[in-house]
């Protein structure tokens, strides 16, 4: 089972949901963190890490004696990674975008692959939960392919739980495409809730289930439930705002290590997503019947 | 001209309720609001749109069944598995590489442009706004980020405004990259989180490549005044000067709730504390 | 930012709007609407540069000009004068009486 937690709006508290989700499922579950522009769950989950890979793309190399200087190459390349400049050729592996079009389509084969990092992927165990995470490099534009290779260590075997960047554009959708369960998290203000839309409308057509946690449900409106109700959408738990819970965070500590009051919490967020699971497969399978 | 660029890293540090802040205090700026995926500078500003234009950006491949094969020659050469087995493009996945459009032998494939949002020109109750809302889902390549910011110049060129305040992106891909790139000043907001630190140092790390003055203020300080110490550290050591700490002040949401900035209600501590930065802010960017 | 002679000179490269090409005795040979390049996703500046080189233009006169641009540019032997402003006149003026630098490095970001 691979359950997202995602949200419209930054600084909600995905990472502190997903972080203590992970925890109370223990053994379990896999935590995979997808935020690879700003990874944080390392910080709240401190695994001890064992692996670390360096994640490419491939970028041409051109032969010049094979090259005739035909141009094709730059023809073919929408991403302007590769440009023929009177008697040289120019490449720009930043720009690439790693279709391999360029070297399939050189009629005299003269172009080979080197790479470009795109950034780091570690794996470890942290307690009993297994870890990953992706780690962008600085000034590296293109997050998606490093959050492929993230969820490409999905453990079948194990509750996966997938940490995703904050917004509704791409790099969210990669993250959770194909899971079972999506988890919006956001928090009961103006933004919250505008943001909030944006990610639902966002990841609809993906027809993933859904659930809301309203995070610091008492500092804001109510507007958030209104809506949740208004959309038939499910709202799994509000946690109100608790100093207690900021400062620990802020130190670096899972919310269910500051607050273990939450642990039978998590673990009936778990149940409500399992029942919504089955739920939407059960009415799934009527709807074909 | 100068531009102010905002960002945080880390998200929710209190970005864009503090580009609205300063588009109170500022007397003359034209605004951009460059999340151009998750926009919320709007709900504090009050924009009246007065222009509005779509904007179309990559292309994506669509195959037409009638003329295909079935050969599989597409899907097996595309490198981001954007192909079914059905072979239909997937759109989502579809990075519009046009590799499939080049090896198809019935050339059934076509590469075309979509419409990947809409950015706007509107009036708002602290002067001009450029913004752009992307459709959910799009690639954000950061193009749409450049076009808001080049726009906002038009705008302040034509009405002869000295300064630009950007509304930045979360996260540090692309559409940071665009926002800040030429920036006369970049100012990261962060919060005295360990999380917040992390992200704050590699938001350093990314400008810091490019060459802008950085400033740093620190959102809800009083969370954790040892973070907000080492905050203070990291930043010395970057040759980053902190311009201030605001403190969590419950007003902040309670303004924001009825679409006002904190600065524009009463004399809370977050007020006095942000307008302490816009003082020490104001000098550098009317030079 | 126009085709005139008499048009400013755009602070941008590969996002200029036109791109104005001049003979040695300042008439000019062709007004090229660059607009596609203003689109483009990327690499506008590399595509802006590609197209000079393929017109065997010999110096370049803009604003700013990013470092792809500056790369492509350098390949294809253009020099190149950065910080221009005032008309398209003004800057052939300046460059026929010798008052201008050729630059060795870009002077702006990459505009993605």
């Amino acid at each position: 089972m691979i359950i997202s937690v995602a949200s419209g709006k930054g600084g909600t508290g995905k990472t502190t949901i997903a972080t203590s989700l992970a925890t109370v499922l223990g053994s379990s579950a896999q935590l995979l963190d997808c935020d690879v522009e700003e990874p944080n769950c390392h910080i709240l989950m401190k695994p001890v890490l064992q692996t670390c890979e360096s994640i490419t793309v491939p970028v041409p190399i051109v032969e010049m004696d094979k090259c005739t200087l035909c141009g094709k190459c730059g023809e073919v390349c929408r991403f302007s990674s590769i440009v023929v400049i009177g008697n040289q050729v120019l490449t720009f592996p930043e720009m690439c975008h790693g279709c391999g079009g360029c070297s399939l389509l050189c009629p005299e084969k003269a172009i080979t692959e080197g790479c470009r990092e795109l950034g780091v992927i570690e794996t470890g165990l942290a307690g009993p939960v297994e870890f990953v995470h992706g780690r962008l490099r600085i000034g590296e534009a293109m997050s998606p392919p490093l959050i492929r290779a993230v969820k490409a260590k999905i453990n079948p075997h194990k509750l996966a739980i997938l940490d995703a960047p904050p917004g509704a554009s791409c790099p969210v959708i990669h993250t959770v495409m194909g899971s079972d369960f999506i988890i919006l998290v956001t928090e009961p203000t103006p933004f919250g809730l505008h943001d909030l839309k944006i990610a639902v409308e966002a990841i609809s057509h993906l027809a993933i289930p859904l659930g809301v946690i309203l995070n610091r449900s008492d500092v804001g409106d109510r507007e958030v439930n209104k809506f949740c109700v208004q959309k038939g959408i499910p709202l799994l738990a509000e946690i109100p705002h608790d100093r207690q819970i900021a400062e620990g965070y802020a130190r670096g500590n899972l919310l269910v290590v500051s607050a273990p009051q939450y642990i039978r919490e998590f673990l009936e967020i778990y149940k409500k997503i399992t029942e919504l699971i089955n739920g939407s497969k059960s009415n799934l399978k009527e709807a074909l019947s | 001209m100068k531009e102010l660029v905002i960002i945080s890293g880390k998200g929710g540090t209190g970005k864009t309720s503090l580009t609205a802040c300063f588009a109170f205090l500022a007397k003359d700026k034209v605004l951009a609001d460059c999340d151009v995926d998750a926009a919320d500078l709007h709900i504090l500003v009050h924009p009246r749109t007065i222009h509005e234009e779509d904007f179309r950006g990559g292309v994506k491949a669509r195959i037409d069944a009638e003329k295909c094969s079935g050969c599989g020659t597409c899907r097996e050469s595309c490198r981001f598995g954007a192909i079914t087995a059905e072979l239909v493009v997937n759109p989502l996945s579809c990075e519009g590489c046009g590799v499939c459009f080049h090896v198809c032998p019935e050339q059934a494939i076509s590469l075309e442009e979509g419409l990947n949002g809409h950015w706007f020109i509107s009036e708002t109750r602290f002067g001009s706004m450029v913004h752009a809302a992307l459709l959910p889902g799009q690639e954000n390549s950061g193009k749409l980020v450049a076009l808001v910011r080049n726009q906002a110049k038009v705008l302040a060129r034509k009405q002869d405004i000295p300064l630009i305040l950007v509304d930045g992106a979360p996260g540090l891909g692309c559409p940071v990259i665009s926002s800040i790139t030429g920036a006369g000043r970049v100012l990261i907001v962060t919060e005295p989180s360990l999380s917040g630190l992390h992200d704050m140092e590699r938001a350093m790390q990314l400008v810091g490549g490019f060459r802008i003055p950085v400033s740093v203020a620190i959102n809800k300080y009083d969370v954790n005044p040892e973070v907000a110490e080492q905050i203070e550290q990291v930043s010395a050591r970057a040759h980053a000067t902190v311009l201030g700490r605001i403190p969590y002040d419950p007003q902040v949401i309670r303004s924001m709730v009825h679409r006002r900035c904190v600065v524009e209600d009463g004399d809370s501590p977050a007020n006095q504390a942000i307008r302490v930065i816009w003082e020490r802010l104001e000098p550098d960017l009317l030079s | 930012m126009g085709k005139e002679i008499d048009s400013q000179v755009d602070p941008r490269f590969g996002r200029a709007q036109y791109i104005v090409i001049l003979d040695q005795s300042g008439t000019v040979l062709e007004a090229v609407d660059n607009s596609q390049n203003l689109n483009a996703m990327r690499g506008a500046g590399i595509q802006a540069a590609k197209f000079l080189a393929d017109r065997k233009v010999d110096v370049l006169m803009t604003g700013h000009c990013g470092p792809n641009a500056f790369t492509t540019l350098k390949a294809a032997g253009i020099k190149v004068v950065i910080e221009q402003s005032g008309t398209v006149e003004e800057a052939f003026d300046h460059l026929n009486r010798n008052e201008v630098a050729f630059t060795d490095k870009p002077n702006a970001e990459g505009h993605w």
